[in-house]
């Protein structure tokens, strides 16, 4: 059921290698270019000079949380178009909130289903 | 001991009282002088001052 | 010498007793008590010596000879006994606020209305002869210097020409001053107290002055004194009881009343307990107070005897002290000498006139007041300053009688008979009171009836003859006895005859007094509070836990004050406390007793440390009640807002109460939120930490199953071992949040034994062989043959060395790894250090490491596998075996764990 055409950019960001190899099969798969980064820092450095199309985001990382990341990342103009995904352990509506809060479009709760994110990847790519 | 001190001063009143007071007192109740002074003067004098001294010395003790 | 030196010396002198008196005064109410010494104490009891003693004594000699000293010999032998009975008497009168000897006998028989008229009024017409003789004294004393050789001095044709009305209005002015100042309800006056201190040493030292003059200047001592008067008959008389017509029983009478005398009489009561600032101080005056008198009675003999043989009849004998030194050109000396009797005579009055003024208003003026209801209900101002005035009237009023006394009656006698006429009506009250002192069964019927009996005796034997004498009733039952019946004679009843006035009365009053009392009491019931007070007044020790007693006296049921305790500071506090006071005053506690003033205060203070001694004080307050005072009759009436203000305080009581509750609930509840929140955290941090491993397993496991076949056999393999890997994540974690819980409960570690660190450690290396040399790690252990006992559990050592090794596995140098393992001893402690050579750990993190979910993470790598328990566990466990674990680390040159542990069979350890 791969989806080709798809030239789109999608930045992982998990300080949990394993589930950023997980989250990297399964956009490569369906033919998005994916880029890694283990902390809020080297994300923010991995989008200076490369504009994802998505960015999945970890809350719970060391350093810099995702929350905010995904500030930051609303005040660069250039990521205007940018759409931030939450895909995070914390579960509370509070939590969710705070999510919204600080800019990102999903909210997604670990351990997640592996067909429901790829098709909100997709759906995102199709529809903004 | 208190109860110790308060023996002891009982029974040093009742000695007293003794030394102090007829009949024992007539047996010094002479005409003669003792040390330059009267018997008796000299006598009841003498025994007050070692009333005096004992007291001073059971009161003095310390107390345990 | 002229009349205006000596006024003007007197004068003089008694501004300088109004200045001592003020400056005393001035301290006292700044709280700093000079009279609070021994010394002070025992001279003020020497107010016993009067005129009498510095004028009078020695007039006796001349016709007594020694007989004058029994008066002083009887005080001197009480004293050893002071030690028991004043004692006692002092804390009774403390306890119950006594402020007179009439009030104590009162008291001690159910707080009788009737005794404390009756001892009154014995007191007053047995005294106020004594103040007039004073008063005759320092009159006498005047005419002597002014007139002396130069014929009588001529009598004074009005009373302002008469030194003796001067002399009453001058001490009537000094007591009104110092003896009613302010109302005191202990009644205690310092500023008067030092005054008489003061004038005891006047005495002494111009008395002894007088002697040391007489002796040693006009004779050559002592044996020339003593000699020369064996060679006259007069003189020789004087020296033997026989020769001086003394019989030995009127000898032993004497000492017995002089012994009742120093405890009985209103001034030496008062001077003796009411003003007494500590018993402490009553060792002290048991040996000074009788070495005074030895010391003021030394050149009596001497100074009569020289009277005697250098004067002819002319002279009178009581003015031998001042007449001696102006004879032989001593002027100074005599009005030295007059200054003393005057400080004798006004020291006596002074004190004397505020004791019966004491007595008189509380126990006759106010009583009848009361009953005439002429102090208002509602002037509790009013009342304590006309209480005051009619303090002052009473002075006034005792005063004018003594002078109206010496006016009329006083003349035909002289100093001693008049002195010893008092000291018998004094003695009357030593049955009720020795009685009420010792005797329980001793009932208020039977006081009264002694009392009247022993004062009717005393009336008839002595005042009423004398009375006679002077003209101013019918002289005829002297001579012929009552109604004519010859057993009835005042000087001879029951037809003894043959004793001297003083000793027949005293022997008969004392006799019928004491009998009546005891005969009356065992034939009558005591009323319930005559049983209550009779049981204080004997067994006072039983209520006084203390021997110091405070000025505002509170007492409160020991039982109300353990409750007070309980409530607020637990029962094991208080029970605590309250040994520990046992302890240190050797007192037995027991409920239904009624706690002193020092326990209350004790048990305030403790209190105050819980609550803040304001809170204390209302507390206490609604348990404790304030002694009644003396004048409690009168002010239970004028004092109507008591309820009230009682009503108040157990209000403020409940609510400080309900305060303190809410307080406690308030920081009960915060803490529960706090461990609440503690709780949540560590629950979401758990749910987060296990989530993490089940989302990779859970992703990659769904992607090897959709994708089995396009999935190479490298890939294929990776993802399995992830997934093996995140399982055992999972499987640690759970193992290690049921550790956290087993050391949550902070039970104690089960089956301590003793082991050997060595072979621990070399167990726990053993366990990790295998990664070791997969990783190519070179581990050492030095020393390894080292005995190290300790106390521990087998499992939960090896668990923490394994942690600790694998924390240095987990950091070591990824190409050259290296772990050093030492061991050593030294004092009672060993030490077990581990180190790595990995990146260090920073400063800031060295804090936090063995907190929960601490986890160190690498840049490049992200999270490393663990899970943020394994060091707080270790740290746990090891603080479970009395040790202490710490960390030492320079950032790029690995870390050093290092386990103290205490040596086997030794005491827990502190942290380092």
């Amino acid at each position: 059921m791969q989806i080709s055409g798809h030239s789109a950019k999608i930045l992982v960001v998990d300080d949990e290698p394993n589930i950023v190899i997980a989250l990297e099969y399964l956009l490569q798969r369906e033919g998005y270019e994916v880029q890694k980064a283990y902390n809020g820092q080297q994300a923010l450095d991995c989008m200076e000079n490369w504009t994802p199309d998505i960015v999945v985001l970890d809350v719970m990382m060391p350093g810099m949380n995702g929350f905010e990341v995904a500030r930051r990342l609303r005040e660069i103009p250039a990521l205007e178009l940018t759409k931030i995904i939450f895909l995070t352990a914390k579960g509370t509506q509070r939590d969710k909130e705070s999510g919204y809060a600080s800019g990102a479009e999903y909210y997604m709760i670990k351990p997640f289903d592996n067909d429901v994110f790829i098709s909100t990847v997709n759906e995102i790519m199709a529809y903004g | 001991m208190a109860d110790d001190r308060s023996s002891q001063l009982i029974i040093l009143f009742l000695v007293f009282v003794v030394l102090l007071n007829a009949p024992i007192l007539q047996i010094f109740d002479r005409k003669e002088l003792w040390f330059g002074m009267p018997a008796l003067y000299f006598y009841l004098f003498f025994i007050w001052l070692v009333l005096i001294v004992v007291v001073g010395l059971i009161v003095r003790k310390k107390r345990k | 010498m002229s009349l205006s030196l000596v006024i003007g010396c007197s004068l003089a002198y008694i501004s300088l007793l109004f200045l001592i008196a003020w400056w005393v005064d001035k301290r006292a109410e700044r709280g700093v008590s000079v009279v609070n010494n021994p010394y002070v104490y025992a001279l003020s009891l020497a107010v016993y010596c009067t005129a009498w003693t510095f004028f009078g004594s020695v007039g006796r000699a001349t016709t007594g000879g020694l007989s004058f000293l029994g008066v002083y010999l009887g005080p001197t032998l009480l004293a050893p006994l002071w030690y028991m009975m004043l004692r006692k008497i002092i804390l009774i009168s403390k306890n119950q606020r006594i402020t007179s000897i009439a009030d104590f006998i009162s008291s001690r028989y159910g707080k009788s209305t009737t005794l404390g008229v009756i001892v009154t009024l014995i007191a007053v017409l047995g005294i106020v002869p004594y103040i007039s003789i004073q008063l005759k004294a320092v009159t006498f004393g005047i005419n002597t210097l002014t007139h002396f050789k130069s014929g009588a001095a001529p009598a004074p044709t009005s009373f302002w020409l008469d030194s003796g009305f001067w002399v009453t209005v001058a001490m009537a002015s000094f007591t009104g001053v110092f003896g009613t100042r302010k109302l005191d309800p202990n009644e205690r006056h310092e500023g008067l107290v030092a005054a008489v201190a003061f004038e005891s040493i006047v005495k002494l030292i111009t008395f002894s002055a007088v002697g040391l003059f007489v002796t040693f200047g006009i004779y050559n001592g002592f044996g020339d004194l003593f000699t020369q008067a064996t060679l006259r008959e007069d003189t020789a008389k004087m020296l033997t009881f026989e020769s001086s017509g003394i019989t030995p029983f009127s000898w032993n009478v004497l000492v017995m009343l002089s012994l009742f005398a120093i405890i009985l009489l209103p001034r030496q009561f008062h001077i003796s307990v009411v003003e007494n600032t500590s018993p402490r101080h009553i060792p002290k005056a048991m040996w000074v107070f009788p070495l005074y008198l030895l010391l003021i009675n030394i050149f009596v003999l001497p100074i009569a005897l020289a009277g005697k043989m250098i004067f002819d009849a002319g002279i009178h004998p009581d003015t031998y002290v001042l007449s001696l030194p102006l004879e032989k050109g001593a002027a100074w000396l005599a009005l030295a000498a007059f200054i003393g009797g005057f400080s004798a005579a006004t020291s006596m009055i002074v004190v004397e006139a505020t004791a019966l003024s004491i007595m008189f208003s509380n126990h006759i003026l106010v009583p009848l007041l009361i009953r005439m209801r002429s102090i208002g209900r509602n002037h509790l101002v009013n009342g304590a300053a006309r209480l005051l005035d009619i303090r002052r009237i009473s002075i006034l009023l005792m005063l004018f009688l003594a002078y109206l006394y010496q006016k009329s009656v006083g003349s035909t006698y002289d100093l001693v008979s008049v002195g010893l006429i008092s000291f018998t009506a004094a003695a009357q009250l030593a049955p009720v009171v020795i009685g009420g002192l010792y005797w329980k069964r001793a009932t208020h019927q039977g006081a009264v009836a002694g009392l009247i009996v022993g004062f009717i005796v005393w009336a008839f034997c002595l005042p009423l003859p004398s009375m006679a004498q002077a003209g101013i009733i019918s002289n005829s039952f002297v001579n012929e006895g009552l109604f004519h019946i010859s057993f009835l004679k005042p000087y001879a009843l029951f037809g003894v005859t043959g004793i001297d006035p003083i000793t027949h009365a005293a022997f008969w009053s004392l006799l019928f007094n004491a009998w009546t009392y005891a005969i009356v009491s065992v034939n009558t019931q005591p009323t319930m509070l005559s049983l209550t007070q009779a049981d204080l007044f004997v067994n006072i020790h039983k209520y006084i836990s203390g021997h110091e007693y405070d000025i505002l006296k509170r007492e409160a049921k020991i039982g109300d004050l353990k409750a007070v305790l309980n409530r607020y500071l637990g029962e094991t506090r208080t029970l605590a406390l309250l040994s520990d006071y046992q302890v240190y005053n050797k007192v037995v506690l027991d409920d239904h007793q009624t706690a002193q003033a020092d326990l209350v205060s004790f048990v305030e203070t403790s209190l105050a440390g819980a609550i803040g001694a304001a809170s204390a004080r209302v507390v206490i307050d609604s348990v404790a009640k304030e002694d009644p005072i003396s004048l409690d009759e009168v002010m239970r009436i004028l004092d109507q807002t008591r309820e009230a203000v009682q009503h108040s305080r157990i209000m403020e009581e409940k609510n400080e109460e309900l305060k303190t509750l809410t307080l406690q609930l308030t920081e009960a509840n915060v803490q529960l939120k706090q461990l609440d929140r503690l709780k949540a955290d560590f629950i979401t941090t758990v749910t987060h930490e296990l989530r993490t491993p089940v989302t990779s397993i859970k992703a990659l496991s769904k992607i090897i199953l959709d994708d089995y076949a396009r999935l190479d056999e490298e890939r294929r393999t990776a993802y399995l071992q992830i997934i093996v890997n995140e399982s055992d994540r999972i499987s640690r974690l759970i193992n290690q949040v049921l550790d956290i819980e087993k050391l949550r409960s902070e039970e104690p570690v089960q089956q301590m034994e003793q082991l050997e660190l060595t072979e621990i450690v070399l167990h726990a290396v053993d366990g990790v062989q295998q990664l070791l040399t997969e990783r190519n790690i070179k581990c050492t252990i030095t020393p390894t043959n080292l005995s190290l006992p300790v106390n521990g559990n087998r499992d939960k050592l090896i668990q923490v060395v394994v942690n600790l090794l694998s924390n240095a596995l987990k950091f070591c140098n990824q190409q050259e790894g290296r772990i050093d393992i030492h061991l050593k001893q030294k004092d009672r402690f060993v030490f077990l250090g581990i180190r790595d050579n990995g990146p260090g750990i920073p400063a800031q993190a060295r804090q936090l490491i063995f907190e929960q979910f601490t986890q160190l993470h690498s840049k490049e790598q992200g999270k490393p596998h663990g899970t943020g328990l394994g060091l707080y566990i270790t740290k746990k466990i090891v603080e479970q075996h009395h040790g202490s674990i710490r960390v030492e680390s320079e950032p790029g040159h690995g870390a050093l764990f290092e386990i103290i542990l205490p040596l086997s069979n030794d005491e827990p350890l502190d942290r380092v």
